[in-house]
């Protein structure tokens, strides 16, 4: 009975913790852009997550133009169209602050404009925050589909034990995927991605050679807002959140980049699943206050024992 | 101290002063309880911030989390008082004490992580304490009321009394900050924050600078958030570990001017009671507003000002003064020598050194020696392993085999700026230079690197600008030098530290003609005045004039030594440089 028990809430966390860590896979892959190849240290990314929960929110439900789709594909096509909101909103974002503190502007500066980038995204996180208050109220909201509800059951395995799969977490959770890879395809093969990684790693070398970096810079920040919007109207669909969420996941993101190892976009979402997972597993033994901390801990000993984090190769160069 | 610290300090001293007496004499005729407490509060967040700015700002190490520090300082005093009634008079000094003990924990890992690692570890510290007291129950801890003795428990129904209090806190801090920024704690800090390397070739122990540092700011944040708590009468683990606390701190100094002592000071005295007075006029109004103002006020100030206000304003209005001229210290003893080595023993005896980059065996079985007064070439095409071979011999890279003794102590196996205490001297491929401090303050952290007293480290780093002939850019920033005199930097600040033996990787690198026989003039003077020196170099005719002796590696390995004449008609080093064809066509013509 008690080995029962214990086999079902480890095969629960199990399919949890892939589930959930792959949409913060995701989340952490649109940070992964912006801080771990373009170096921004960018402290509004949680309310990049939010914008992209409201806008998902307010296109499917309600009196939203994607209303008619229903309850069941309205929140994923919601999900998935917060991107080019967002996308646009990054863009800008970037266009007329984060510009001016980052990239070639601060290349080669004393500390790399990281000063400035803090004070600056520190600042728009602080206005998103409360315009978010002003524009969307403080009332938890949530994309309601009774897909949240259901739930698949896989087994019985083992005397009793059976395997609870949400179906909204499930289809959130292949969505995260199709789009990871679907980006992952887009950096490593398209043009974008090459001048990405070349604008990244050497700024001034990557002008001589005719890129565009101030614009390349400018899609990438766009898009790694656009990914971590996605990611936020997939959680949206099985989560309450308000104008403060970004809060939360802000520190997970930045967990997940760094463990994946910087610079690496697979590695991110690698970082993302296996915060996932610690959270998961964390809930078997600890009691419910002390998951978050957990999260840190393991976080903290990663990155000790292996400063270029879980997946990463190279380590710095002496 | 440092050169030129007495009227610095005494200008900042005053100014201390004077703003003091001001704010008290403000806050003496404030009966608004409200306001009482902004007053109150700006003290404590410009100490807060100084706490930070002594760690990020002068020693460049950014952290995100001070919120660990001052939470710690908050929860011990209120802990000891709820628990065993102990004062809070006791407390705070307690406190300090734990937050020194936690800078000790915290540093002791983490200072093996560099750049956006560290940053972003220090996040993650105060925000597992948070969770952590939650769970044990600390959701929200009251100060007792104390009806008998209040003025015993740190508790003032005169408000001022909590102001002044506070006001003490920040002299205390500014004072640190100001010692901190004139000895050569503060050299060493800034030094670590423009390029580490660099700072420990140069004999400045990095990790023990940064674990004061760390010290001194934990020590001042826990005062900080004790004294905060007691004027708050509560605490919760948001409110003193939260993510918006260490944001503060950060804030307010990047705000008023980071790397400034000033700069928290102007920072809290201006942000702390815009938030609170968006907050009192038009949070009631429309919940969020403040928020949007007060991000909106931030974001413009970085715009306009990038560094901060301090330096905006000191840039804009007022006119830097010339630089101070070197003082001349009339006739410069020449600096001790050590004694004589025993005949016929070398200087530097490097045996069977190797180290593998996975793979790649960059540099494989070395064996050399250099002889006392000696210049010895280490030449070798791209990719022969000459650079990683100097970083092996310093410390920056640590060898798989292999020995390498100078005078007879083994070098290996110690830390960089260990090996530059031994008297070994080092300059870089490309110039590491501190670009914002004066040449003379470049060329003292060497002297100071090797444990000189200020007055020598001083009549150190003069005598080495005479040596290379750059006394008359001695006030001059670095980053404003050319690369002839960059090198000459460099090659000064090596030599402020009295070394035995110069390792010189590629000083000529980039230089014209006529700039390249300057500094070879400079290295055959330092050759007379009895400077044994190793130097990696391309270019052949350069080398032919200065070397004694030649090592040729190629491909980690030595293919040749001996003196200049013979290695060039070395077979196998013509073949290493120009190919096998080149040989076999040049045979032939010989023939």
């Amino acid at each position: 009975m008690d080995a029962e028990i214990l086999i079902e809430n480890v095969l629960n966390a199990l399919t949890a913790g892939i589930t959930i860590g792959c949409i913060y896979g995701l989340m952490c892959i649109g940070l992964g852009l912006i801080f771990g190849i373009m170096k921004i240290v960018n402290f509004a990314q949680g309310e990049l997550l939010m914008l992209g929960m409201f806008t998902s929110l307010y296109l499917v439900t309600g009196g939203g133009v994607l209303a008619f789709l229903g309850p069941y594909v309205g929140p994923f096509v919601g999900a998935i169209l917060a991107a080019p909101v967002v996308f646009i909103a990054g863009a800008l974002m970037h266009k007329f602050l984060i510009s001016r503190v980052s990239g070639l502007r601060t290349a080669g500066s004393a500390d790399e404009g990281h000063f400035g980038q803090l004070i600056v995204t520190l600042g728009i996180s602080l206005i998103l925050q409360n315009g978010g208050l002003i524009l969307f109220g403080s009332t938890p909201e949530t994309v309601k589909t009774p897909l949240s509800s259901s739930a698949i059951l896989i087994g019985p395995f083992y005397g009793d034990a059976t395997i609870f799969l949400n179906k909204a977490r499930l289809i959130a959770c292949g969505v995260a995927i199709l789009v990871a890879i679907a980006l992952y395809l887009l950096l490593e093969y398209s043009r974008l991605g090459k001048s990405l990684r070349a604008a990244a790693d050497n700024p001034t070398a990557a002008t001589y050679m005719g890129i565009n970096v101030d614009r390349t810079y400018r899609v990438a920040f766009g898009l790694g807002s656009a990914i971590t919007a996605v990611a936020g109207g997939l959680m949206a669909s099985y989560l309450s959140f308000g104008p403060f969420v970004g809060f939360d996941y802000v520190i997970i993101m930045y967990s997940g980049v760094v463990l994946g190892g910087m610079g690496s976009i697979l590695g991110a979402f690698w970082g993302g699943l296996t915060v996932g997972f610690v959270q998961q597993f964390s809930a078997l033994i600890l009691p419910p206050q002390l998951q978050n901390a957990a999260i840190f801990v393991v976080f903290l000993m990663i990155v000790l024992l292996r400063p270029q984090g879980l997946f990463g190769r190279s380590a710095e160069r002496a | 101290m440092r050169q030129g610290a007495g009227p610095r300090l005494k200008k900042h001293l005053t100014a201390l002063a004077v703003v003091s007496v001001v704010y008290l004499g403000i806050s003496a005729f404030v009966t608004n309880s409200y306001y009482q407490l902004i007053l109150t509060l700006v003290p404590i967040w410009a100490a807060f911030g100084v706490s930070w700015n002594i760690l990020s700002g002068y020693g460049g190490q950014l952290s995100f989390g001070h919120a660990s520090f001052f939470g710690i300082g908050a929860y011990t005093v209120t802990l000891l008082l709820v628990h065993f009634g102990l004062t809070p008079w006791l407390g705070i000094p307690l406190a300090m004490g734990m937050g020194a003990v936690a800078a000790v924990v915290i540093g002791t890992p983490t200072f093996r992580l560099r750049g956006h690692y560290f940053a972003l570890s220090m996040l993650a510290y105060p925000l597992a304490i948070l969770y952590f007291l939650q769970y044990l129950g600390y959701q929200e801890v009251s100060f007792p009321m104390q009806r008998e003795s209040p003025i015993l428990y740190m508790e003032f129904s005169d408000k001022r009394i909590y102001t002044l209090i506070a006001m003490a806190l920040l002299i205390a801090s500014v004072i640190v900050s100001l010692i901190i920024e004139n000895t050569r704690f503060g050299l060493a800090l800034l030094a670590i924050r423009q390029n580490e390397l660099a700072a420990e070739a140069a004999g400045i122990d990095a990790r023990g600078w940064k674990m004061r540092s760390l010290i001194v700011s934990g020590i001042i944040a826990a005062a900080a958030g004790g004294f905060y708590a007691c004027v708050l009468l509560v605490v919760t683990p948001d409110s003193v570990f939260g993510m918006i606390v260490s944001a503060q701190a950060v804030v307010v100094t990047l705000f008023g001017g980071v790397a400034s002592v000033w700069g928290p000071v102007i920072g809290a005295a201006i942000l702390v009671p815009l938030s609170e007075t968006l907050q009192a006029e038009l949070g009631s109004v429309l919940p969020g507003i403040q928020g949007v103002v007060y991000g909106a006020a931030i974001i413009a100030i970085m715009m306009w000002s990038p560094d901060g206000l301090f330096w905006t304003v000191r840039d804009r209005w007022f006119k830097p003064k010339a630089p101070e001229p070197i003082p001349d210290l009339g006739h410069l003893s020449p600096p001790p020598r050590p004694a004589k080595l025993a005949a016929g023993m070398p200087l530097l005896k490097v045996e069977g050194i190797s180290r593998s980059f996975g793979g790649l065996r960059a540099v494989s079985e070395v064996s050399f020696s250099i002889g006392e007064g000696e210049i010895l070439g280490i030449i070798g095409p791209n990719g022969a392993g000459k650079t990683t071979l100097f970083n092996l011999l310093n410390g920056v890279l640590t060898a798989d085999e292999g020995s390498a003794e100078l005078a007879g102590q083994q070098m290996l196996g110690r830390k960089t700026f260990e090996v530059c205490r031994m008297g070994i001297g080092r300059t870089f491929q490309v110039v590491r230079s501190f670009p914002r401090a004066p040449t003379i303050d470049n060329v003292i952290v060497g002297a100071y690197g090797s444990g000189l007293s200020d007055q020598d480290a001083l009549a150190s780093a003069v005598r080495a600008l005479h040596m290379v002939g750059l006394q008359d850019q001695a006030g001059i920033a670095a980053g404003q030098l050319t690369n002839k005199q960059l090198r000459l930097m460099e090659l000064a600040r090596a030599l402020a530290g009295n070394p035995r033996l110069l390792l010189l990787d590629e000083t000529l690198a980039g230089l014209g003609r006529d700039e390249c026989n300057d500094v070879l003039d400079v290295l055959a003077r330092l050759r007379d005045e009895g400077i044994t020196i190793c130097i990696i170099e391309h270019t052949m005719h350069a080398m032919l004039r200065i070397a004694d002796r030649f090592v040729v590696l190629d491909h980690g390995r030595v293919l040749a030594t001996g003196l200049p004449r013979d290695v060039v008609e070395d077979d196998a080093v013509i073949e290493a440089y120009l190919g096998k064809k080149w040989l076999a066509r040049q045979k032939a013509e010989a023939a």
